[in-house]
This record gives C-alpha cells, sequence and structure tokens, in this order.
C-alpha cells in the first residue's frame, strides 16, 4: 500500500483532485467535468485522468454537493414525518417570513409534503413533563400509512423533545421494528434547543436526504474498492472536519455546505504554514462569492446557518456567508440612469457574453475581459460580442468609452463585494483592516488587491492553486467533533459542577469518536467555547474558553471583555446568561507539505514576462503578463502585472507589490 | 459634474454606513422586539430640511419616509426656538406621534453629524420599545380615546448631552414606564447604532471628500426620482379607484373607510383620500407620517429596484388626508396606525394599482399583525407576565403564481416567535398552530393561507386583548379573484364559545386556567377568474387537505 493522499471535491461545474505525497510534497492533479446526477463516473474520471493507481492511496477524502443539490432542487427522497397532534404544519408555515424585504411575492416548497406530514397524539410541556402520553396504537397505524404511501425515509419530531426525548426515543424503537430500512431521523438527535421549526426542519432535511448520500458514497466506495481502493473513503463534513463515509449518512445532513468548508480548511493550513493566522477568505465563483473569517488560525463555526429562504439548517458548520455576486452577475443602467450590478446574474447558462455561450447581457467577466484583464485569446469571436454588448447596453447610455463603462461595472461590483466583506466581519465583531484576504476561486485572484485596497487590508494571498482550494481542503482537513449543550440559566445561578461535567463529557465523545477512526494524527485537542449573552437579549456571543473547568468569574469577565469590543458598551447592571456550552474535538493531521503544489521544476532564474497585454486602469497600461509557474521563489513584482496560471488570472493593481514564500504563495502587499 | 462611477459608488457607501447601523442596533439590542424582528430602522437626512438621504435596507418598511418628517419637525422647531440647539455629542430622543411619528412605542433618536464646526446631515433612528407607559402593558390599547392612555410621550429633548446621557431625563422616562430596568441596554443599543454610522461616514467623507459626497446626494435624490418617474411610465395614464375597510375604531363597533383615487399624470402619481372617514374616537387613527410611509412601503412593493431616498417620493404626491382618519390631531389615540391603519393603506393603493399592473401587482395580502396580547400573574413563577403573538396571514395570488401562506405583515420584516419559547416563557399550551384550511382565495392563482392557532390558558388568572383587522371582511381579491377569509377569534370560556363584538378587536376579556382563544388569520386575495385555474392544482389542494372537497367545488366549478 502506497501513502498518498487525495482530495477530491464534486462542484456544480468541475469536478477537482489532488493527490499528495506526504513524504516529498509531490503532486498530481485533475480538473474534469462534474457527472449529474451521479457524481461518482467524475470522480472515478479525475482519478483516470491523473493516472492515478488507486492502489498507491493511503487516504481519499471526498468534498460531495450530493446534499446540498438534492436539497437547493428539493429532488429529495420520499420522507414521512410523524408529530406532536397540532403541529404538522410547521414544516410548511416557517417563522412568517417572506424571501425580499420588498415585494410580497414568493414561492415555497417544504421539506416533507402535507400528505406526508402525519399527527399522533402525545404531548410534553416546555419543562418535559409528559401532558398526553405517546399513542403507540396511533404511532403503529402512521408508520403503517406513511410505508403505504411509498415513504423510504422517516423522520419523528415532537414538540419540548429536547427537554424530554422518551417519546421520541419510544417511537423510533417501535418505528424500527416496522421500518425496512435504517432511515430514521429522530429530531432530538441532531440538534437538542428549542424552536421547532428550525430542529424539525434540520431532521427533516437529514431524513430526506440520507437515503441518496447513502446510495452514492457506498456506490462510490465500492467502484473505488473494486479498483483497488483499500481503505475507507471519508467525506468532508460542513464543519471541516471529516468523517468515514460508511457513518457519514446518519447524519447526513451535516454534508450540506461540505464544499464552502473545505475551502475555509484549505485556507486555514495554506495561512498557518505561510504565517498568516487571521484571514478573511474570498471565494469569488460564476454567480456567487462565498465569505468567511478565520481568526487566530481558527475557523467560526456557526449552529445557524439558513441555506436558502426558509431553510433553516442548525448543526454545527463552518461560518460561511454567501453574497449573490459572481463572475456571471449581470450589470445595467437603470430606468434613472444609475449604473447598478447584480443581483440579477446569467450563471453558467448562458453564462456572460464572452463565453459564447449565448449570453446577451452583460457581465463582470465580460467587463475584465474588455478591460484586458483576462486573456483575450481564449475567446475569440464572443469577446467582439462582449464589446459591441458594453458600448450599447453601458456605455451609450452613461456617455462613456467602452472601457471607462468597464471599469465602471468593475468598479461598482468591487464595492458591492467589500460591502459583503465588511459586513460578514463586523457581524462576526472583527475589523477587515486586521486581516489579511485570501483569494482563491477561478474569479477571487482577479479582484482580490482592489477590493483589499477598497477596505484598507494591507495584505492579500493568493495561494499556488486557487482554481482547487476545495479539493486541497479535504486533503488537508482534520477530523473533528463538534458538540452543543443548551443550558440556557444565568450565570450567577447555574450549576457550575454541571458546566464542567458537560464540558468534560462533550471531550469525552468527541475522543472516542476520534479513536474509533483509524487514521494517523499527530494529536487530539479539544476547545472549550460558551454562548452568552445579557439576560433578556436574543442574540449570543460566542465566548473562547481556556480550559473545560472554567470558574463562575472566569465566564463573567471573559463574556463582559467581549460585550464591550463588541459593542463599546458595559452593563454592569444586568445579569449575564449562559446560553450553550460547546466543544470541539480535533484529531489533527500530520502537516502537510505545499511547497510542490505548483511544480518547482518549471521555476526559471529570474522572473520574466511571457508578453505585454494593454490593461485598464484609469488608463491603458502596458502591463506585462506572468506564467506563474515559471516564477522564481526570489522574484519581486510590482504593479500593474498580470500573472497567469491554469486555473486563475491573478490582476495586480498599479503600486501593489508580490512576493513569493516558500510554498508559492503569491503575496500582495497592498498600500494604503 | 460628478462622474456617474463615483456616483454608484458612493451611493453604495452610503447604504452600507445605513445597514451597518442596522446591524448594529440589533445585535446590542435586548428587546426581542428589536432584536429578533428588526422593528427599528436606521438612516441618513438632510441638514437643511430633514429630507430622506440614505435608509437601511434591512429596516422595518412603515419606517420608510417616517424619520424624515420627525428630523423635518426637529429642524424646524430648532430653527424657531422650541428645542435647544444641537452640540457636538448630543442625541434627541422623541417618540411624540403627531411630530412625524407612528405610535408612542416607536421611539426616535437623532444626532447631528459634524463637519468642520457645521451639521453635515443627520443621523437617526427608530426602535419599538415594549413599553412606554399607558393604560396597558406594551402600548396597544384598542380602547383608548385619548393620546394620554397610551402613554409617555416625548417632545424632541436631548437624551445624551456632549457625549453623557443625562441621568434626569433617563429616570423621568424609566418612571413612566415598564420593565424599565432592561431599557438602558437598548437605548446604549440605539445610541450605539448612530455612533458606529458616524465612524463609518467619516471615513467615506474622508476618501471621498465632503464637496464630492454632497454632490452625489444631491444627484442620488434627482436620479431615485427620474427612476421612479420611469416607472409610474409603465402606469397608463388614468384614474384608479379603491377602498379598504378597517373593522372598526376598537370603540365604535363600525367600519372605518379609506377611499383612495390614483391618478397618474405626465409627471407625477396622485393618491386621493378625499372621502375616507373622519378621525375616529378609538385608536385607529393615523396620523401625516405615518400615511405617507404607507403609500411609499406600498409603492416599494411594487417597484423594490427603487432606492429609499426623498427624491424617489417627489413624484408621488398625496392629497385629501386633512379632516380624515389619516391625518389625526392631538388628542387622538393613535395605537393601531403603524400596525394596521397602515396595511389597509397599502391595501388600497394594491387594489388600485393591480387595475393597472396586472403583471406586478398581487391581490390583497392578509394585512393584519395578527396582535395577542396576554396578561397575567404565572402562580407556578410567582410572578407576573405579558405576553404577545404576532401572526402572519396569507398573501394574494398574483399573475404568476399562489400566494405565499403565513407571510408577514405587509409592513414588517419579522420572524413570529417559536411555540416552544412561547411555551417556556407563559403559563400557555398551544393546542394548535396549523394552516388555516380554506383560507386562501379562490381565482386562477389562489391566496396563500393563514394561520390556524389555538391557546390554553394553564394557569393563573389573565386577561386577553386583541388588536387585528380584517374580522368583518377578507383580503381583496384581484382580476376576478375572490377574497380571501376573514379573521376569526373566538374566546372560549368554561366551554362556551365568545366572539368578540368587534370581531378583531377587544381588551381585558377575563381567562381562567382551562379557557381557550383560537386564531384564525386571514388568507390571501385570489388573483383572476377561478374557472382559469388549472383542475389538477385544484385537485393538488384537495389532496393535500387545503381545502375540503365541497369547498372546492363551490369556490371552482367544475374543477373538482
Amino acid at each position: 500500500m502506497g501513502n498518498l493522499v487525495a482530495g477530491v471535491d464534486v462542484g456544480g461545474t468541475f469536478t477537482d483532485l489532488v493527490i499528495l505525497n506526504p513524504d516529498t510534497g509531490a503532486v498530481r492533479l485533475a480538473k474534469v467535468p462534474t457527472s449529474l446526477p451521479n457524481q461518482a463516473p467524475g470522480v472515478l474520471n479525475a482519478f483516470d485522468t491523473a493516472g492515478a493507481d488507486l492502489a498507491d492511496l493511503a487516504l481519499i477524502v471526498h468534498g460531495t454537493t450530493t446534499t446540498t443539490n438534492a436539497v437547493l432542487e428539493r429532488a429529495l427522497c420520499k420522507t414521512g414525518l410523524i408529530t406532536t397532534l397540532g403541529f404538522r404544519d410547521v414544516l410548511e408555515l416557517g417563522r412568517r417570513t417572506r424571501p425580499h424585504p420588498y415585494g410580497m411575492t414568493g414561492t415555497f416548497t417544504p421539506v416533507i409534503p402535507r400528505d406526508l406530514r402525519l399527527e399522533i397524539p402525545e404531548r410534553m410541556d416546555a419543562q418535559g413533563r409528559v401532558l398526553t402520553p405517546l399513542d403507540e396504537t396511533a404511532l403503529r397505524a402512521a408508520i403503517a400509512s406513511l410505508l403505504d404511501k411509498g415513504c423510504e425515509s422517516l423522520c419523528i419530531h415532537f414538540l419540548h423533545a429536547y427537554a424530554n426525548p422518551a417519546h421520541e426515543i419510544r417511537a423510533a424503537e417501535i418505528a424500527r421494528e416496522l421500518w425496512p430500512n435504517p432511515y430514521i431521523t429522530c429530531g432530538h438527535h441532531l440538534l437538542s434547543e428549542s424552536r421547532e421549526f428550525e430542529r424539525g426542519v434540520t431532521a427533516a432535511v437529514n431524513a430526506a436526504v440520507q437515503p441518496l448520500l447513502e446510495r452514492y458514497v457506498s456506490r462510490l466506495a465500492g467502484e473505488l474498492r473494486r479498483r483497488g481502493y483499500p481503505r475507507d473513503l471519508l467525506v468532508m463534513n460542513g464543519n471541516g472536519g471529516m468523517v468515514e463515509a460508511s457513518k457519514v449518512s446518519r447524519e447526513a445532513v451535516k454534508t450540506v455546505m461540505s464544499g464552502p468548508a473545505s475551502g475555509v480548511m484549505a485556507a486555514l493550513a495554506t495561512g498557518r504554514r505561510a504565517g498568516f493566522p487571521n484571514l478573511l477568505t474570498y471565494d469569488m465563483g460564476g454567480t456567487s462569492t462565498d465569505v468567511a473569517m478565520i481568526r487566530n488560525g481558527r475557523a467560526p463555526v456557526s449552529n445557524e446557518i439558513e441555506v436558502e429562504y426558509a431553510m433553516p439548517i442548525h448543526v454545527p458548520m463552518v461560518d460561511v456567508r454567501t453574497v449573490g455576486a459572481g463572475g456571471g452577475s449581470i450589470a445595467r443602467v437603470d430606468a434613472g440612469g444609475m449604473l447598478r450590478v447584480g443581483p440579477e446574474s446569467a450563471g453558467s447558462t448562458p453564462g456572460p457574453i464572452c463565453y459564447g455561450r449565448g449570453g446577451t447581457r452583460v457581465t463582470i467577466s465580460d467587463a475584465n475581459l474588455i478591460l484586458g484583464r483576462l486573456p483575450p485569446d481564449r475567446f475569440g469571436q464572443a469577446a467582439e460580442d462582449a464589446r459591441r454588448a458594453l458600448q450599447d447596453q453601458i456605455a451609450a447610455p452613461l456617455g462613456l468609452s467602452v472601457e471607462a463603462a468597464a471599469e465602471a461595472v468593475i468598479r461598482i461590483a468591487n464595492t458591492h463585494m467589500a460591502g459583503a466583506i465588511r459586513m460578514v466581519s463586523i457581524s462576526l465583531g472583527a475589523d477587515p483592516r486586521d486581516f489579511a484576504l485570501f483569494a482563491f476561486g477561478g474569479a477571487g485572484p482577479l479582484h482580490a488587491t482592489a477590493l483589499a485596497r477598497e477596505l484598507a487590508i494591507p495584505r492579500v494571498l493568493i495561494p499556488a492553486r486557487p482554481g482547487i482550494t476545495n479539493a486541497l481542503g479535504c486533503v488537508v482537513a482534520d477530523l473533528r467533533h463538534d458538540f452543543v449543550r443548551t443550558i440556557n440559566r444565568p450565570l450567577d445561578s447555574a450549576d457550575m459542577d454541571a458546566v464542567h461535567a458537560i464540558l468534560a463529557a462533550q471531550e469525552q465523545e468527541g475522543r472516542r469518536l476520534i479513536a474509533a477512526e483509524r487514521i494517523a494524527l499527530t494529536g487530539v485537542t479539544a476547545e472549550f467555547s460558551a454562548d452568552m449573552q445579557f439576560v433578556g437579549q436574543t442574540h449570543l456571543l460566542r465566548i473562547p474558553l481556556p480550559s473545560a473547568t472554567p470558574t463562575r468569574a472566569e465566564l463573567q469577565e471573559r463574556f463582559e471583555a467581549a460585550y464591550h469590543a463588541r459593542f463599546r458598551v458595559s452593563l454592569p447592571s444586568i445579569r449575564a446568561n449562559l446560553v450553550n456550552l460547546n466543544c470541539s474535538v480535533i484529531g489533527h493531521r500530520p502537516e502537510t507539505d505545499l511547497s510542490r503544489l505548483i511544480d518547482p521544476a518549471h521555476r526559471r532564474a529570474i522572473a520574466e514576462p511571457t508578453g505585454h497585454r494593454t490593461v485598464w486602469f484609469g488608463t491603458p497600461h502596458e502591463t506585462p503578463v506572468y506564467w506563474r509557474d515559471h516564477l522564481p521563489l526570489s522574484a519581486t513584482i510590482h504593479g500593474p502585472a498580470i500573472i497567469e496560471q491554469m486555473d486563475t488570472t491573478t490582476l495586480i493593481d498599479p503600486g501593489c507589490t508580490v512576493t513569493l514564500d516558500a510554498e508559492a504563495n503569491l503575496i500582495v502587499s497592498v498600500p494604503q | 459634474m460628478i462622474d456617474p462611477v463615483t456616483l454608484a459608488v458612493i451611493q453604495a457607501g452610503l447604504q452600507q454606513v445605513c445597514d451597518e447601523m442596522d446591524l448594529t442596533f440589533s445585535r446590542a439590542a435586548f428587546s426581542p422586539v428589536i432584536a429578533e424582528a428588526d422593528d427599528r430602522s436606521d438612516g441618513i437626512y438632510s441638514a437643511t430640511d430633514g429630507s430622506l438621504i440614505a435608509q437601511g435596507s434591512r429596516g422595518l418598511p412603515v419606517f420608510v419616509g417616517t424619520m424624515q418628517f420627525s428630523t423635518r419637525h426637529l429642524v424646524e422647531r430648532i430653527a424657531s426656538g422650541e428645542t435647544l440647539p444641537p452640540e457636538p455629542g448630543d442625541i434627541y430622543i422623541v417618540n411624540d406621534p403627531y411630530l412625524g411619528g407612528t405610535h408612542l412605542m416607536d421611539v426616535r433618536f437623532a444626532m447631528p453629524f459634524w463637519r468642520n464646526g457645521e451639521i453635515f446631515c443627520w443621523l437617526s433612528n427608530t426602535g419599538h420599545w415594549p413599553d412606554t407607559g399607558g393604560a396597558v402593558p406594551g402600548g396597544f390599547s384598542a380602547s383608548a380615546i385619548s393620546a394620554e392612555q397610551e402613554g409617555l410621550r416625548l417632545p424632541p429633548v436631548k437624551l445624551f448631552k456632549r457625549g453623557q446621557m443625562d441621568a434626569e431625563i433617563y429616570q423621568i422616562i424609566c418612571s413612566n414606564i415598564r420593565v424599565s430596568e432592561q431599557r438602558i441596554g437598548d437605548v446604549q443599543a440605539q445610541a450605539s447604532a448612530l455612533l458606529v454610522g458616524a465612524d463609518r461616514l467619516t471615513q467615506l467623507l474622508d476618501r471621498y471628500g465632503d464637496a464630492t459626497v454632497s454632490e452625489a446626494i444631491a444627484h442620488m435624490r434627482a436620479l431615485a426620482a427620474r427612476q421612479m418617474r420611469a416607472n409610474l411610465a409603465l402606469i397608463p395614464e388614468g384614474r384608479y379607484h379603491a377602498t379598504a375597510t378597517v373593522d372598526s375604531d376598537g370603540v365604535i363597533n363600525e367600519p372605518l373607510t379609506i377611499a383612495l383615487s390614483v391618478t397618474r399624470a405626465a409627471e407625477s402619481l396622485t393618491f386621493d383620500f378625499a372621502g375616507s372617514s373622519p378621525p375616529c374616537m378609538g385608536p385607529m387613527n393615523s396620523v401625516r407620517a405615518t400615511t405617507l410611509s404607507s403609500v411609499y412601503l406600498a409603492m416599494r412593493h411594487i417597484f423594490p429596484d427603487v432606492p429609499i431616498s426623498a427624491g424617489a417620493f417627489e413624484p408621488l404626491v398625496i392629497t385629501g388626508i386633512e379632516g380624515t382618519f389619516l391625518d389625526a390631531h392631538y388628542p387622538r389615540p393613535v395605537s393601531g396606525c403603524a400596525a394596521e391603519v397602515s396595511q389597509r393603506i397599502a391595501e388600497a393603493v394594491f387594489a388600485a394599482l393591480v387595475q393597472a399592473l396586472p403583471d406586478r401587482v398581487t391581490a390583497a395580502p392578509a394585512g393584519t399583525s395578527g396582535n395577542f396580547g396576554l396578561g397575567g400573574h404565572d402562580p407556578e413563577k410567582g410572578r407576573d407576565y405579558v405576553m404577545y403573538q404576532i401572526s402572519g396571514g396569507g398573501y394574494g395570488g398574483n399573475l404568476h403564481h399562489d400566494g405565499l401562506s403565513n407571510g408577514c405583515s405587509t409592513i414588517g420584516i419579522s420572524k413570529a416567535p417559536p411555540v416552544e419559547i412561547m411555551e417556556q416563557s407563559f403559563p400557555v399550551l398551544y393546542r394548535r398552530y396549523a394552516l388555516h384550511e380554506g383560507s386562501g382565495g379562490a381565482g386562477q392563482h389562489r391566496g396563500g393561507f393563514g394561520l390556524d392557532y389555538e391557546i390554553e390558558l394553564l394557569r393563573g388568572s389573565a386577561r386577553a386583548s386583541f388588536v387585528m383587522d380584517h374580522g368583518r371582511t377578507g383580503p381583496q381579491g384581484a382580476q376576478g379573484g375572490q377574497d380571501g377569509a376573514v379573521n376569526r377569534v373566538e374566546v372560549i370560556r368554561n366551554g362556551e364559545t365568545l366572539i368578540p363584538e368587534h370581531l378583531s378587536k377587544a381588551q381585558d376579556i377575563p381567562l381562567s386556567p382551562g379557557d381557550r382563544v383560537r386564531v384564525r388569520t386571514p388568507g390571501g386575495g385570489g388573483y383572476g377568474n377561478p374557472a382559469d385555474r388549472d383542475p389538477a392544482l385544484v385537485a393538488e389542494d384537495i389532496r393535500l387537505g387545503r381545502y375540503d372537497p365541497a369547498t372546492a367545488r363551490r369556490l371552482w366549478p367544475g374543477k373538482a
């Protein structure tokens, strides 16, 4: 058996593969089209393309969008719900909202349709006392009825089960006698917190994607085994950790958002090795941009992510925020004569005009092309169409030249994206100026230096392989288990012995799960935090804890300090409330040598441009174009410059300076 | 002449300043009405006349436009000497409804933003306080007949002087409101939002220069007006009539009528409310600022693209409100204006303009905040409590699809509280929280469904109050669609069902343990002729139990 580690990430358009030799750092890469709806042939194709012998692999880590797509497209398994009498419509009623603040339209499709949501007599009160015992006869009848209707998966969700899960546990016991497969999800199992809609949706989504994920992963694992891969397949979770394929579908909902999480894990590892513990990650793709914050070498995990309108998934996931701006965002002049960019997008079909796939409306990518920022030879005739459209749709109504119009489009797009990044960092209580910008995705490196300037961020880090960052994240990710336990008591009346016991039990359970996973580790650590607020508030502040045995005074002090840092307010007259206790147990994998992601053999002695082209930065600049693989580590390049590589184009604005670090990351200094 | 790019960049920058103020306010607030329900708004206003420059995109819709009126009143009062002139670090507080406000609970802060010793603009925000005194906790007294019964009324006074809070004014406020011990947190949050806004605005001005930003602001106003006019051009010239009715004023059980005729002329759209009912005895009066704001927010629902700016309102002319209940003066009670009357005004606007813009405007949404208040004593916890259940209703069908079910009020964006949280906090048990079956108005595209909930009092005694609407008539259908179901309130005491005299409004109905309250909120109006509905959709609604077969056959003859 070999020792190679493979990370494979399936995105909407491409399946990316990185195979890394941890001893030598040697790398093989592949980028192939994603196969749909079954992603497995695309994954196998990637291995073939990279010329990999599966028998040489020690580990394959997989990031998949199987569950993400199923949720967003509602291509879900037929799932039945059994719930408390009077409450079957909770999943459809939501929290009484609408999709947008303005506009009285919109539609919503619940995860489980109304005829498959059945009610039975049972009831707990808010303290977990039984008001109505579980009606087992009605339960059995409901189960039979759902099977009759052809349900494959079952969700059991009772009111106040977080306070007392006895009815859900008993109902699941009975269901297991009758249900022909193991696809049974209980509401309290994934999330032991009050809020019936959020807990119910989380459980219903888990039930509805479980069979899909199970089938996909087992088929892929079987295929890999058949081709000689002897080990377990590991799958990325949305918390940035990975789990064995054989166990992943039990909590399948945790894989929703695993793609963005692996990107953040790659940023974390790259930043750690490059000496950047504080990063804002900026992943700009065709239709959207993902932003996350890494502080002190850690990525914040949130339990309250809404993946789309009225679709809350409350399990621990890396806190990645999605902004509706990408290369395909459409620019237009509105009825008032104001230039606007987005939120409408040409998406990947028809896509930007310059892709030549039938797009007719000017996008960010078209503007980049006209400004000379993208390699013109890749676009041919469509480049002319883009120029004409920019002239007609933007330049003429505004009375600008085509180049000035294109620049205006980019500036406005950058202003919006910078605003979104600023809002993300501020909502997490941080100032963007204290971070470096980690830019990846197909379009991230093209906009990063301009955004950094807009945000007064002094440095930008462009990793060696911006276009395959998510796959790299699979290679470098650790094992990770997150635990949340709701206390919700004023701190001064909390039982501190119980607090310590909960944190200790969380740590113990995490260590047990990690020990069972048979993966080579350099160590296992646990991190603790508390979610706190002032009594009477609803929003929470997460307070990191130095140990599993904090004193009451320590909690009070840390909370007050964090609150003052965030809101510039001290409220000595109001009591602190301890809401959640959290523990993350992390199994650290050996450090990965990333120095050969760009093959050093291609490096030249000095940095020499492969050519020049005219790029607009207010005025036309004759700009050198470099091939990234040729750059020596000693290179220093002053902007304006363009650095091209297989998977992306990096734009260096005038006034900025680029150097390379030992792992060939580009470090851009942005003057303020 | 400012270039179009700098203009757009400054516009986005000003918008972000406001969005950041909104975020700071919600995150730091204590009151769940602000922190969870976002019942607040932040904006930037002109130094000379208070007109709206920019406002946060996640602010509560009913505040669109109101703060420009309160800021204008403040500017005028300072000029006339009625209010003390500002010094750096001062923040004014005001909640007087008759000075450009809504109801007393909406408390506005206003802070001048200084540049080089001059006021460059005003930063202002509004937050809904959980209580400002008055006859009933929370301020929604359904039977108040004067402003004094509704709570403490503050003219503009300086709560912060040179950066320090005036402890004397604060103590006067606290002595007149309920649950005052937590208000300090909300006051700090509200002030903190303005200070954060000032920091960010300073950065923007330092970067682009005061003159350039001022020029951009003037242009933004002109462009927003131009954009609104371009949208108005989509409306065929002519007059469009509509009426909407409020069930009653809460005191005299007679409907109040909003009569609206909308006239499209070359450059403007005139909303004439002449013929509407005169000022009423009970709290269903509106004040001028709220009436205007209701028209603005309805227009923004129709044209969501137009930025929130004084320019966008310029082409909208509102007439005929003098002498009606839509322009009430002191001491008329007004607690129902922001939550209920505003939504009837919006409904009238929708009903008039759906005739002209059938592809953009929906049939009427449920249009009530569904406020059910329960106050009492919980013997198990040994304390008094005040509970509020707000609820959504069905949205109107539209040209493209059926209406959304259980949407929030037209004038709000807030989430309803979870049943589990309500049962943790109050001695009540929900027997049902379900779709209001059969409530969507029939049409080619039917209305969305309302909510059907039933609450039982578990222990102690309590009193129930209701401020809702659409109990007498349902939300209007459009283009041949039928009205949605009416709002229904039933109080079940000792096994007997009581229907409030005013249907949707009542105050202080006593309850004992075991008594229940059942509320069914309105469904949305239907859109288009029911005869044009796809029979497969009718069958699907029956299969899912949204309508019983008999009702479906009655509403869609020959289709089911």
